[in-house]
């Protein structure tokens, strides 16, 4: 029995015609923007809850302890209890420091990380902008990031802020320089762009298993420049800093911290998401090119879940990273990506290529 | 600061920075001073003092069994060390010969307690570089051993198991399987710890080429224990001046030629890995015997002067008594090894970066409470 | 073209041992049976110390409401810092007709105690020993002043030998 996959383009479709037979034209646009929005906002608290509660699970998992039991049924509240914590704290801020982009730096943060998710495809249909131009466009707004980076350790007025700022700006752009090359490896293999037209190729099986060699090795650079991307892991040298001081955001607290921390989650978020979507197929159950039957089992599970349940899988592999390994010091995290990750990108993307003219993938 | 050193700071690009006397890395209350020219160290400064506690002169006015549990106080992760020191000192003033069985007991505990302290010290080590994970696993393992000196002595920290003329409490029935059950699952869980750090590529980056102490440094400033030995120059006092079972076990004095952090790493995991060696020599055969000599309820020592060093977990550690015939004594004074091991540490991280210096406090392996006593 | 086979040896066992030292955290997480934690206040029912362990001195009383001290004040002269005061007085013995040396109040400053466990084996007759009790927090200080021996006990009969 064929189970169709749902389309969300359905019930979005469906939504925008009762509203154009309630109001006028532009009146419906902006109905849907703030929906959209607050559907977003929501799903922002959410993640942050949800993933700043797995960290801690899993942390403590890898160290033989249980992590926090006793606030709510096996610890759920915890990260409830911390946010209503960081709400009741004082708001800070030095005298000498400039107010206007201090306050600005965290939403520049914020905005960035909007405007990534908005292109992420969750399910069929369920994608809140499926530009022509997806991944570059994911590739060009993450980058703005680094700007409320560098505004927050300069508005700090504190040399350490904005050594650690200078640190984390120079490591985000080289990294995203990988990124980009191993999604680009990827691209080569689809011929497109666009987010739903990648997952569409999919079908027949995810790109990790299709394009074998190259495809894998773009996907342990994307895992590794990923990590970097969002000071996480090995990498966190910026605000791990337990030698001097944490970095940019020192002089942040309350509410502008949690911004800072919130973001830092959600971005992990989204490049586990970009990840899953282009190597693992997205939302795209298993399939295997051939075999009918399996494939039909597999498309039981709602494509949401698939979803989800990949990008839990990477983040779970961003959090062992972590854990495990010690941080690299600033020179060596800058020699890993400028000697080693771009090289070994560069020749990957020739061979990938060189690989789709002869046809030589399944 | 001299006039010269003023204006050469004002003119220059270096700047001071206070790594606190509250700070996550400097294990201890620690005030490091340091002058910076961008990224590089130029001078490293320490200011000691924030947690002294007058040991020495505390000392002067107790009896001889009442200052053996002052010295747990002071490198708290040598705990038996320590007390073994004043106890060996007094004895020999005393001119007592303690039994076979409490020289056997005395070393095992010893290594034990140097096992103790290496694996705090592992643990603390990875935390400091960032795998925070390796925390855990060294208290894991620890913990073991911390039962096994609870269910002996009855404390877990400050043992004070160790009294002039013998032990407090003869060892309990079941001492020996514990230490044999302990050594088994420890001598399974000591490769995990080379899985984990020692050749992990990123480690061995971070370690290795930093904060060379060259063997003519070493001697000079004195810095003794694995941090000494591992710059090649071998001091280790329980092969040179062997005391309590050291001279009827046989193990290797761990001697390293590089001098890098990365030597004085290799050279605690090797140590840990003796220690084993020398309690398993020991364990099986722990001569009869009493566990405590008789000595007077109040002990005198005759006018003299008493050195007497002993190898702890860092470092020779020499207790020096001076008594004048009294019931206390006159003057008291601990050579403390972290008190020189931390001099070197100005040599060590001049023209390295900040995350060397704290890899480099790390390897030295620094417990303030030693230093200011 | 050695460089270039060095380079990639290098890459190759730096990512070994990577994987190796991921392994080992594998291994844990994979194992939930080694987990080590003890919840603390939820598990004081099956919680047992160690029969030497030091929480603090107490001093046992028996059936009869006796005790053993005889305010031989060993164990205040074998305390490093002051931490047992015993406060004794010579009491008319009805009996026997002659005055004995009985004590009134035997003064522990837990705040003060370092559970050196010096005075224990200094008592002749064995009357303080140490207690396993270690939740001492208290929120008003002079709480952690205690007196050992209970009121209207006495010295148990034939210790003095």
């Amino acid at each position: 029995m064929k189970f169709d996959i749902y389309d969300f383009s359905v019930l979005t479709a469906s939504i925008h015609e009762s509203l154009g037979s309630m109001m006028g034209e532009t009146a419906v646009m902006i109905t849907e923007m703030v929906i959209v929005g607050v559907i977003f906002l929501t799903l922002f608290a959410v993640l942050g809850l949800a993933l700043v509660y797995a960290e801690r699970k899993v942390c403590a998992f890898f160290q033989q302890r249980l992590g926090p039991m006793r606030v709510g049924f096996w610890g759920t509240a915890q990260t409830v209890a911390d946010a209503i914590k960081l709400l009741l704290k004082e708001p800070l801020m030095t005298k000498s420091a400039d107010k206007f982009l201090f306050n600005l730096a965290p939403f520049i943060i914020i905005i960035a990380s909007f405007m990534a998710i908005a292109a992420v495809p969750f399910a069929l249909g369920l994608q809140a902008l499926d530009l022509d131009i997806g991944v570059f466009y994911v590739t060009a707004v993450s980058s703005i990031g680094v700007a409320g980076i560098l505004l927050a350790g300069w508005a700090s007025n504190n040399k350490f802020s904005l050594i650690g700022a200078m640190r984390s700006g120079a490591q985000i752009v080289s990294y995203e320089l990988s990124v980009g090359l191993s999604l680009l490896t990827i691209v080569v293999l689809t011929g497109s762009l666009q987010f739903s037209e990648i997952i569409e190729s999919q079908r027949e099986g995810w790109w990790i298993f299709r394009g074998h060699i190259p495809a894998f090795i773009a996907f342990v650079i994307f895992l590794i420049a990923g990590t970097a991307e969002t000071n996480r892991g090995p990498f966190d040298l910026a605000e791990a800093e337990s030698e001097l001081t944490a970095g940019f955001h020192t002089e942040y607290s309350g509410m502008k911290f949690a911004f800072f921390f919130l973001a830092e989650f959600v971005n992990m978020f989204i490049i586990a998401a970009i990840g899953a979507t282009m190597f693992l197929g997205g939302w795209m159950p298993l399939h295997f090119g051939e075999l009918t039957s399996f494939n039909e089992i597999m498309d039981f599970i709602p494509p949401l879940f698939w979803f989800l349940g990949k990008t839990a899988f990477l983040i779970f592999i961003m959090m062992w990273f972590k854990w495990t390994f010690p941080r690299l010091r600033i020179d060596q995290l800058l020699t890993l990506e400028w000697k080693y990750l771009l090289p070994i990108n560069l020749i990957n993307i020739l061979v990938m290529a060189f690989i789709v003219l002869m046809g030589w993938y399944f | 600061m001299s006039v010269k050193e003023l204006h050469k700071a004002t003119e220059s690009q270096e700047y001071f920075v206070n790594m606190g006397p509250q700070h996550p890395s400097t294990h201890g209350v620690l005030r490091l001073l340091l002058t910076l020219d961008g990224e590089t160290v130029t001078k490293v400064e320490p200011h000691l003092g924030y947690i002294h506690r007058s040991i020495e002169k505390m000392c002067e006015k107790d009896s001889y069994q009442q200052i053996v549990h002052l010295t747990d106080r002071m490198d708290y992760l040598s705990c038996h060390m320590n007390n073994e020191a004043v106890c060996l000192a007094v004895e020999r003033g005393l001119e007592i010969e303690v039994s076979d069985r409490v020289k056997v007991i005395r070393t095992i505990m010893s290594e034990l307690t140097r096992l103790s302290s290496h694996q705090l010290w592992w643990g603390v080590m990875g935390m400091d570089l960032g795998a925070i994970t390796s925390f855990l696993y060294g208290f894991r393992d620890r913990e073991m051993i911390t039962d096994i000196f609870e269910e002996t002595c009855g404390a877990r920290l400050t043992m004070n198991y160790n009294i002039p003329g013998g032990v407090m409490f003869d060892i309990p029935a079941n001492f020996q399987t514990k230490v044999k059950e302990f050594i088994t699952h420890f001598r399974q869980k000591l490769p995990e710890y080379d899985q984990l750090m020692t050749n992990n590529i990123i480690f061995r980056n971070r370690t290795e080429g930093i904060g060379v102490l060259t063997k003519e440094d070493a001697i000079s400033y004195g810095v003794t224990g694995p941090s000494g030995r591992a710059s090649g120059w071998s001091n280790d006092i329980r092969k040179s001046h062997p005391y309590s079972a050291y001279d009827r076990v046989d193990f290797k004095e761990i001697v390293y030629t590089e001098g890098d952090s990365f030597a004085r790493y290799k050279a605690r995991i090797q140590e840990m890995w003796e220690s084993m060696n020398i309690i398993e020599q020991l364990i099986d055969n722990i001569p009869e015997g009493n566990y405590q000599e008789k000595t007077r309820a109040v002990i005198k020592l005759p006018k003299m002067e008493i050195y007497q060093s002993v190898e702890t977990a860092r470092g020779e550690l020499g207790v020096y008594i001076n008594s004048d015939g009294k019931k206390n004594p006159y003057r008291v004074k601990f050579r403390s090894p972290g008190f020189s091991n931390l001099n070197a540490l100005n040599t060590m991280a001049k023209g390295g970066k900040i995350a060397d210096l704290v890899t480099i406090m790390s390897t030295i392996d620094l417990v303030i409470p030693d230093i200011d006593r | 073209m050695r460089g270039i086979i060095n380079y990639i040896k290098e890459v190759v066992s730096g990512v070994k041992t990577l994987i190796n030292g991921m392994k080992v955290t594998g291994y844990y997480i994979s194992h939930p049976k080694e987990i080590i934690t003890q919840q603390y206040p939820e598990n004081r029912d099956t919680l047992k110390m160690m029969d030497r362990f030091r929480g603090e001195v107490i001093m046992p009383h028996d059936e009869n409401n006796e005790h053993a001290c005889t305010g031989c004040q060993a164990c205040e002269i074998a305390c490093p810092n002051g931490t047992i005061e015993i406060i004794q007085d010579r009491i008319l013995n009805e009996e026997t007709g002659k005055k004995k040396k009985t004590i009134l109040k035997f003064v522990y400053h837990l705040q003060m105690c370092t559970m050196c466990n010096l005075c224990i084996p200094a008592c002749p007759t064995d009357a303080i020993k140490m207690g396993q009790n270690f939740e001492h927090a208290v929120f008003d200080r002079s709480q952690l002043t205690k007196v050992l021996n209970k009121p209207g006990s006495k010295l148990r009969d034939g210790v003095e030998e």
